[in-house]
């Protein structure tokens, strides 16, 4: 039944015949178009799709249309006092604050926190910190920790502010910093807003969910409710007679090309369609295309599938003993591959006597993205072209595994990056590509996909569970001289980016410190569970708990301060690393660890006070701090890793900056512009952005491996440097005066100035046009840049150099545990993080922050279990009350070869967080959790296992 | 698609009801709707919904004779800005740690018994508020207690032509406090690993008349703790009140382990709260 519902949508009178139990969020959505509301869940767990109803927020997904009825709801394209802003002054002062203060990151969070601030700010004009926390607690954002977004709260309020502006200190390393073009306006290194923050404070940025084609059909994955089983397909008669609207049930038969993906070229082994065997629980079996009523209405029980189920791994022991089934050929006793890296002895020189060891054993679980956009796109078919526009970190290789799924050559595919409402890794892999795209090849009807949380929770790939073994031994004196370590990784039941773990993990397995002597070792390993892949910082996140509980351990047996220890042996100009590399410049961890300092003996000393007068007044309470330490290797390992990017300027005199560098949230696309601006020598306002879409950019490969800025940056500022050069030889300026010289454009014409010198216009009519990647552009003259880390292959012990740069960092927790309750409140953050440069200082700090949230949940409360936590109440992140004030030090030790000194920090921000939340639970109470996350009752049991009892 | 009603009058919503079983397809009653839809993410919508939220002359929160009533429309936010006596205090907190504001703004109190979910936040304060259930169906009406009316896990004595018309809060005859203690792994939008809620009841000499303590997410429905609250009746409510409870007053609770927590942590820990409860209430 259908109704039809009067009520009142940003004040506009509004009627709509609908099912009267038809979610608000889907009517503001779907019917009226407004899809400025997002949805990440449907079930009020994120708070994505809030609006207010007669002021009040509510989450869209939980109000039946009908109790809409007669209300004034005003949603997020409401909140601007002009109907289509154009620019910061269109803008309600609550966007701007968002825009200025870097609130939004990917965007898709940004709506509703706007809103359920509306609501905050006209209930409480001068909010305290706690009451904005109150206001915004029922919105979930996965990529800022928050604290940017309270900032800008703040900022909007009538009242005072109560926080001065970002804590941040940007900190010279030892190296001169590269300057940028003379004559620019120096774009790097200032907080330029992001370019593509309009759209996201406007909720206009189109993310996967966002469009829906005409004539659209839509199609839904049948998905494996067992982790391992046989099945096979019945009679499907009986189905599409009863759903007229059933245009097609796919079937692993029916995918035209390989039904076989994978990241690696050699290690094609998921199907698009499990064919009559599944692997694990969520794994597609089929796919029913139609339309979408037709579809929706179609219930798992009316389907013909026959299951026999097996009995599946589940645990990495299962997966290794003697008689295990095996999961795939290609991977004897269910080894997906190993990684080794040996340097030295390390037997001998602990043999020899006189050393200090520690010993530690780690065990993590799966951890979920949990970004807020579930995996959405849509895909249609234009004559032997596939074109697909979806959610995704690297659209390149999404264009080839497609092209492989469809039996098409590559340049029959087109991807069109939408935008991207998180990533973190999980959107390295194929999602809904392999099943659009088949339905829209075979139907000619364009066909969109939209994956429920559950569904996107189940079937996309997660965080490697890991079971690590580590020793370190150092001198008395305190030089750290041998260092083992094993772990075996659960990297699920397809290969994903296990081999990269496998990989990365061994070279970092040390920490960032000198050891002469150095054996580490890892392996992936298959089991029945849903694919291990891509999540920031690839493995090195887990053995990093490993590394510096080993650290603190030897400190403290040493009698030497944590941080001291760390600073002897940190990585440093002039080392070489376990593989052997010797490391010329831009190694901060000094730098990091000598801006810490201060705050470390003050924290500490707090601690100490509060835990006196707790312990005498018998309080339960109890402080401690903890420091964590990392490297990264910035890049793929010892693997090509080229970016291509092109800077066009056309007859009008417009400049277009042409990336495939794919913003998801982290500002790659702000960067670019950037760089670009100051290696031409122009205002960054100056340029327009292409972005992503394979037709029309060149490629810059992967949104991962903290790359985009490195090595994508690099390239944007050989594009930006080229095209300056062409300029500067058009206007036949000297050599000598090329620095001095500036640029400006108008009218048709780049006018060329050098001091001394009249102004040379040129005019750009009179050229040709030349070829650019984009079929549709014609630039006269075209900038371009390709730039490749500079790495070398590793031999059989993983020696060799296998990234150009990396970044360090460090940091420190101060923490507050209930040592009745084993509750652990986190109080403070102090993030020190060489970046080489820091292009944007709040993009620096957001991926700070935000990479601080993730490690936070990873050491407190995430856990994934399949057919369990598959939403977001079972599955926790941090909410904006879990994540402490953040102090942001920039070190900027700048790498000679990055571009204008910079390298990446997306992945570095996280890696350090959980190792120095656990050392504060180890200052705190004596308790050293080593099995994440440190939920409170393994904290609590881990404070009953000492002796004797706390004082 | 199933059929959907939001009638404005209580008989007409009754007699639905009634219609709908007597059709054998009883009616899905929905009033804040956030407990509906997240148990139907991905899934075909095809039952009979009867909305509540429609519905007129039911009144706000207010005092009646012997105590107040908590009306079928009430949500949390009204119960966090009613004017109401310290009584409520726990169920009052209770009502800013269920989900975050936009479902505070639309949950009922009465849809969270309803529910009857064992990790219900409203249910171990109504327990301890001796609160009744009100219920009417075309055959008529009557109260139950809250302690009897959840039977199990999402289980409750609700039969499928009953409404719950409202929620009954006796007054105590003395001075009464409440208080709610809720343990979860994150700052909002948490699901309890443990939660106590207790309310005292004391003469003018401050002591104590009426103890009434209730766990909850420990067992399949919340519980009292009798014996405890036996012990407390006729002590003096003063500081160090919470040294009489014991281990053994817990027992006959029933944790279980999952993701949240271990069994042995969450018996552990209520008792934690529990005399944490106590300490704030004589505090």
């Amino acid at each position: 039944m259908t109704a039809w519902i009067n009520l009142s949508v940003n004040g506009q009178p509004t009627e709509v015949e609908v099912d009267p139990m038809r979610r608000l969020a889907d009517v503001l959505r779907d019917d009226l178009g407004l899809t400025g509301t997002k949805i990440g869940c449907n079930a009020g767990d994120c708070g994505a799709c809030t609006v207010r109803i007669d002021g009040r927020q509510a989450c869209a997904c939980l109000v039946p249309i009908a109790q809409a009825a007669g209300t004034d709801v005003r949603t997020v394209e409401g909140l601007a006092p002009v109907a289509e802003p154009a620019g910061f002054a269109d803008l309600a002062s609550l966007q701007r604050a968002f825009l200025e203060a870097g609130a939004a990151q990917c965007g898709i969070c940004t709506p509703g926190m706007l809103m359920a601030a509306d609501d905050l700010l006209e209930r409480l004009p001068s909010p305290t910190e706690a009451e904005i926390h109150d206001g915004l607690g029922g919105v979930l954002c996965r990529c800022t920790g928050y604290r940017k977004i309270v900032e800008a709260v703040q900022a909007a309020a009538a009242g005072p502010l109560s926080a001065a502006g970002p804590l941040s200190a940007v900190v010279a390393g030892p190296g001169p910093l590269p300057k940028p073009g003379e004559g620019s306006v120096h774009a790097v290194g200032t907080r330029l807003p992001k370019v593509d923050g309009l759209e996201l404070v406007t909720g206009t940025a189109a993310f996967g969910a966002d469009p829906r084609p005409d004539g659209m059909l839509v199609v839904r994955a049948v998905r494996s409710p067992h982790a391992r089983a046989r099945f096979t397909i019945g009679d499907l008669g009986p189905l599409r007679e009863k759903h007229p609207g059933l245009v097609l049930v796919l079937t692993a038969a029916d995918i035209p090309g390989q039904n076989r993906y994978g990241i690696y070229a050699t290690g094609k082994d998921q199907p698009a369609l499990a064919d009559g065997e599944v692997r694990h629980r969520g794994e597609a079996i089929l796919g029913l295309v139609g339309e979408e009523a037709a579809i929706e209405a179609i219930t798992d029980d009316e389907l013909p599938i026959t299951w026999e189920p097996l009995p599946p791994h589940l645990r990495i022991d299962e997966a290794l003993a003697v008689d295990a089934h095996q999961l795939h050929g290609h991977a004897p006793a269910n080894v997906l591959i190993s990684g080794r890296v040996a340097r030295g002895d390390v037997d001998a020189v602990r043999a020899d006597g006189g050393l200090i060891t520690a010993e530690v054993d780690v065990e993590t679980t799966f951890v979920e993205h949990a970004y807020i956009e579930p995996e959405a796109g849509h895909a249609r078919r234009v004559g032997d072209r596939i074109e697909l526009f979806v959610s995704t970190q690297t659209p390149y290789m999404d264009r080839d595994e497609t092209a492989l799924i469809l039996g098409l050559r590559p340049d029959q595919v087109r991807i069109i990056p939408s935008a991207v409402g998180g990533g973190f890794g999980g959107k390295l892999d194929l999602s809904v590509h392999p099943l659009i795209a088949t339905a829209a090849w075979l139907t000619g009807r364009p066909v969109r996909a939209v994956w429920t949380r559950p569904e996107s929770m189940a079937a996309s790939p997660k965080r490697h569970p890991a079971r690590i073994h580590a020793s370190a031994s150092a001198t008395p004196d305190g030089a750290l001289v041998s260092f083992r370590f094993h772990g075996d990784f659960d990297t699920g039941a397809y290969a994903s980016w296990g081999p990269t773990v496998a990989n990365r993990v061994p070279v970092h397995a040390t920490g960032p410190y000198e050891v002469l002597n150095v054996l580490a070792t890892t392996r992936a390993i298959h089991t029945n569970n849903p694919p291990a892949g891509a999540f920031r910082g690839f493995g090195v996140p887990q053995a990093a708990i490993a590394h510096e509980a080993l650290m603190d351990d030897l400190a403290a047996r040493l009698g030497i301060d944590s941080l001291e220890f760390r600073h002897r042996n940190a990585i440093h100009a002039g080392s070489r690393t376990a593989t052997s590399q010797l490391i010329r410049a831009s190694a901060g961890l000094r730098g990091c660890l000598e801006a810490l300092r201060p705050q470390w003996a003050g924290l500490r000393r707090d601690a100490l006070d509060f835990n006196a007068v707790a312990a005498m007044q018998r309080r339960p309470l109890r402080r401690g701090v903890g420091i964590g330490a990392m490297w990264y290797g910035i890049g793929n390992t010892s693997m090509t890793n080229p970016s291509t990017i092109e800077l066009g300027l056309d007859r009008e005199a417009v400049l277009t900056l042409y990336s495939g560098a794919v913003d998801i949230g982290q500002g790659a696309s702000t960067v670019m512009v950037q760089i670009a601006a100051d290696a031409l020598g122009v205002p960054p306002a100056a340029m327009r952005l292409v972005s992503g879409d394979t037709d029309r950019t060149a490629d810059a490969g992967k949104s991962s491996a903290s790359r985009q800025t490195f090595v994508s940056g690099n390239a944007a500022r050989l594009a930006g440097e080229d095209l300056r050069r062409q300029l500067l030889r058009l206007a036949e300026v000297e050599d000598a005066a090329a620095d001095l010289a500036t640029l400006e454009f108008a009218a048709g014409r780049a006018i060329v100035t050098e001091s001394g010198r009249p102004s040379v216009a040129i005019d750009l009519a009179e050229l040709p046009a030349v070829r650019a990647t984009d079929p549709g552009a014609t630039p006269v003259l075209l900038g371009h840049g390709t730039y490749d880390p500079k790495t070398t292959p590793l031999d059989s012990d993983g020696q060799g150099d296998p990234y150009e740069t990396y970044a360090f960092g460090a940091q420190l927790a101060l923490v507050e545990v209930d040592t009745e309750l084993g509750t652990v409140k986190v109080l403070r953050i102090v993030a020190a993080h060489d970046v080489g440069r820091a292009i944007n200082p709040t993009q620096v700090e957001g991926q700070i922050h935000g990479g601080i949230a993730q490690g936070l949940g990873l050491a407190l409360m995430e856990a994934y279990v399949p057919g369990r936590t598959e939403n977001l109440h079972d599955y926790l992140i941090p909410t904006v009350g879990d994540i402490p004030e953040i102090e942001c030090l920039l070190i900027e030790d700048a790498e000679p070869s990055g571009p204008y000194g910079a390298k990446g920090v997306g992945e570095p921000a996280l890696v350090p967080t959980a190792p120095a939340i656990l050392g504060g639970i180890h200052d705190a109470t004596g308790a050293r959790i080593t099995t994440l996350p440190a939920t409170p009752d393994r904290v609590l049991a881990a404070i009953h296992a000492l002796a004797p009892a706390l004082p | 698609m199933g059929t959907y009603l939001r009638p404005a009058d209580l008989g007409d919503a009754v007699d639905a009801l009634a219609a709908g079983v007597a059709e054998g397809r009883p009616k899905v009653i929905v009033a804040g709707a956030t407990d509906h839809y997240p148990a139907r993410v991905g899934r075909v919508m095809d039952e009979d919904v009867l909305d509540l939220s429609g519905l007129e002359g039911l009144p706000s929160i207010e005092p009646r004779e012997g105590g107040w009533l908590i009306p079928a429309g009430a949500t949390w936010t009204d119960i966090a800005e009613a004017q109401l006596p310290p009584l409520f205090a726990g169920l009052r907190r209770a009502a800013r740690a269920i989900g975050g504001l936009q479902i505070q703004n639309r949950a009922t109190v009465v849809g969270n018994v309803a529910n009857a979910s064992p990790a219900a936040d409203g249910v171990p304060n109504l327990i301890a508020l001796d609160a009744d259930v009100e219920l009417v169906s075309a055959r008529g009406s009557r109260r139950i207690p809250m302690a009897e009316f959840v039977t199990g896990n999402r289980a409750t004595l609700r039969a499928a032509d009953e409404l719950i018309t409202g929620l009954f809060v006796p007054e105590p005859a003395g001075l009464a406090r409440s208080t709610f203690l809720k343990l979860g792994s994150r700052a909002y939008l948490v699901i309890s690993i443990a939660m106590v809620a207790a309310v005292l009841v004391t003469d003018e000499q401050r002591r104590i008349t009426s103890a009434r303590v209730a766990v909850g997410a420990c067992s399949a429905v919340a519980a009292r703790l009798p014996e405890l609250e036996g012990q407390l009746v006729g002590r003096a409510a003063a500081p160090g009140l919470e040294e009489v409870v014991r281990a053994s007053h817990l027992a006959a609770l029933s944790p279980i382990d999952d993701v949240r927590a271990t069994a042995a942590y969450r018996r552990e820990a209520a008792e934690v709260l529990v005399r944490r409860a106590l300490a704030e209430l004589v505090a």
